[in-house]
């Protein structure tokens, strides 16, 4: 199919937009825009990770655009901000917003998953820009920005060190260990930061492996829980977290959104299938057009 | 040789308190083994940089690589076997694969945890740390050498496995040349054989040596303190001389100090080959002497090995 160009974000200019509610608006289309970069990327290649992805893109753009201190052309500045994305089959999400911030040309982008890019199937923090740490197999996001957390108490830093979770590495044992360690070290500035699509890779999450009830369980491992459920692909409602977060005294902090796998696509929505399947033309081309009206409706919204 | 012992751990305890002020940088971390490793020197001294983070190694492994990407030494302590089995996905996926500078201090290695029996004896830590890429591995000979390895560990920019005893170990290299990374140390000329060791059997090696002479053998003895990389190059002069080789280790004979010479002479010299290691099984409870020597490890073992290889 011809492929229909979109309308590009000023991503730069964005970051400098002072009103709130306009800041929110530009940073939901951007997210879309790294969705549809995402989709592109992933029918390309036909190889890769839609669902977790997309679920992720209001996130992970508002982490970039909005609540994190970073220097793209400075990426190893000692003051930075930190952020892991654990449910590392993610990556073409975090790599394009990385290449809007600045870290890498966009251009790179379709290298992904080819020999010799710096852009690998899973992120490769000695291979990419601003990727803070290797991931992939899940699980070990947590206990790595623990770590840095408690790299900056002992450091006497004041960075934030914040973590994305998704189902899956709520199964992980091992990230039960970090819940309870980090419960007892209580770094300032650990956020983590839940993608609760509650969809895995098998099924749903209730049928794989039940999670609920989250916030309690948190709660009962001694962890400063968001009163609320936030909608993770809704930018103000990411905002309205972060402004809660910046409140905080009691650490570490979690912070559950609700969203939707596959998000914007609407029979990949919620369905484990669209997991790691790649995305052929058929399913190209049908999808495709309603990530654009979308786009198109966030246009007239910003 | 001196008739002077000390524990390895021992020996590890004080080597931390000794470099805390030296690397102000370095972080403890141990899961709940702390009094057993001797770890707990340090966090008495810099509790501040001390983290007891329970009975979760896995966990533990990460956050020291957390640590590691702020510029802060993370040193990780707890039982060999722990360590190299329960933490082997986050020392491959998050040390080793970002060669981030985390040292791994498996204490307790070989079969020195003899009395707790075979679920606490490790004897494929060295196969398993050798296999990661960008890890260094170190296998200190005597308690002397404990405190050079980790500060030897603590000058390398990547990942560095030390492997050490939990028992005594008597004093051999106090008055000779501080160990040095991937450099064999040579203990006797000889022109019969050559012996390679590794860890607390070196004193076995040493003893048997000299029985040997005694009966007109005469072995060219080396000790490896670095398993990896590996220095290949004394091995090669010793073998070219000698014409065969005895590798001698407190670790199964698969994968080990016995395997890394194998892998070694094979392609670049290749010659006769014995190995003494504890074979392909699960050892038992036991008095730790009488556990390494039923399972052929000890300076008895070491010189009827060698006499059976001289008939041949």
């Amino acid at each position: 199919m011809v492929k229909t160009e979109i309308k590009r974000i000023d991503s730069q200019k964005l970051l400098k937009e002072t009103n709130l509610s306009k800041k929110a608006a530009l940073l939901q289309y951007l997210a879309q825009q790294c969705r549809i970069d995402v989709f592109d990327i992933l029918h390309e290649k036909g190889t890769g990770h839609w669902g977790g992805a997309a679920s992720a893109a209001e996130l992970i753009t508002t982490l970039y655009f909005h609540i994190m201190k970073v220097r793209p052309n400075e990426p190893e500045w000692a003051e930075r901000d930190r952020f892991v994305l654990s449910k590392g089959h993610a990556s073409t999400m975090l790599y394009t917003v990385l290449s809007n911030r600045g870290y890498f040309p966009q251009s790179e982008l379709s290298t992904f998953r080819t020999l010799n890019s710096r852009l690998q199937g899973h992120p490769c923090m000695n291979k990419t820009p601003g990727v803070e740490m290797s991931t992939g197999a899940l699980g070990h996001g947590l206990s790595v920005t623990l770590g840095m957390a408690l790299s900056a108490q002992l450091l006497k830093k004041k960075f934030w060190s914040f973590v994305l979770l998704g189902d899956g590495c709520l199964n992980e044992g091992q990230t039960w260990e970090a819940i309870m360690a980090a419960a007892k070290f209580k770094p300032e500035r650990l956020v983590l930061m839940i993608d609760y699509n509650k969809v895995q890779l098998d099924g749903n999450s209730d049928e794989i492996m039940p999670l609920d009830p989250l916030p309690e369980k948190l709660k009962a491992f001694n962890w400063t829980v968001a009163p609320k459920v936030y909608d993770g692909n809704m930018v103000s409602d990411i905002i309205q977290s972060w402004e809660w977060m910046q409140k905080q005294t009691d650490w570490p902090l979690a912070v559950i959104y609700k969203t939707h796998k596959g998000k914007g696509v609407s029979f990949m929505e919620d369905n484990h299938k669209w997991h790691g399947a790649p995305i052929d033309e058929d399913n190209y081309a049908k999808g495709r057009p309603e990530l654009l009206k979308t786009l198109k409706d966030l246009e007239v919204q910003s | 040789m001196t008739n002077q012992s000390i524990a390895m751990r021992d020996a590890f305890g004080q080597a931390l308190v000794n470099l805390a002020d030296k690397y102000d940088k370095m972080v403890v971390l141990d899961a709940d083994v702390s009094s057993s490793t001797k770890t707990i020197e340090f966090g008495k001294i810099k509790p501040e940089r001390f983290l007891n983070v329970g009975v979760a190694e896995a966990n533990m492994v990460d956050i020291a690589g957390g640590l590691a990407t702020c510029g802060l030494r993370p040193i990780v302590s707890t039982f060999a076997i722990f360590l190299a089995l329960k933490c082997t996905d986050q020392i491959r996926n998050v040390v080793c694969y970002n060669n981030l500078p985390v040292i791994f201090v498996g204490g307790y290695a070989g079969l020195s945890d003899s009395f707790d029996g075979a679920s606490h004896q490790s004897v494929t830590d060295l196969a398993i740390m050798r296999a990661m890429p960008n890890m260094t591995v170190l296998v200190p000979g005597d308690p002397t050498e404990v405190q050079t390895a980790l500060e030897i560990a603590l000058e390398n920019n990547g990942p560095t496995y030390i492997r050490l005893s939990r028992n005594p170990s008597p004093i051999l290299f106090e008055k000779q040349p501080l160990m040095e990374i991937s450099k064999n140390r040579k203990l006797s000329n000889g022109s019969d054989i050559t012996m390679a060791v590794c860890g607390i059997p070196t004193f076995m090696a040493i003893e048997a040596t000299e029985k040997l002479m005694k009966l007109g053998v005469s072995v060219d003895l080396l000790q490896v303190s670095t398993l990896k990389p590996l220095d290949i190059d004394s091995l090669i002069t010793s073998v070219s001389k000698t014409g065969k080789i005895l590798t001698i280790e407190e670790h199964s004979v698969i994968g080990g100090l016995g395997g890394a010479i194998a892998e070694a002479l094979g392609k670049h010299c290749p010659v006769k080959m014995d190995y003494i290691g504890i074979e392909d099984v699960f050892a038992e409870s036991g008095p730790y002497p009488e556990l390494m020597a039923k399972y052929g490890i000890s300076v008895n073992a070491i010189v009827d090995r060698v006499k059976n290889s001289m008939e041949k």
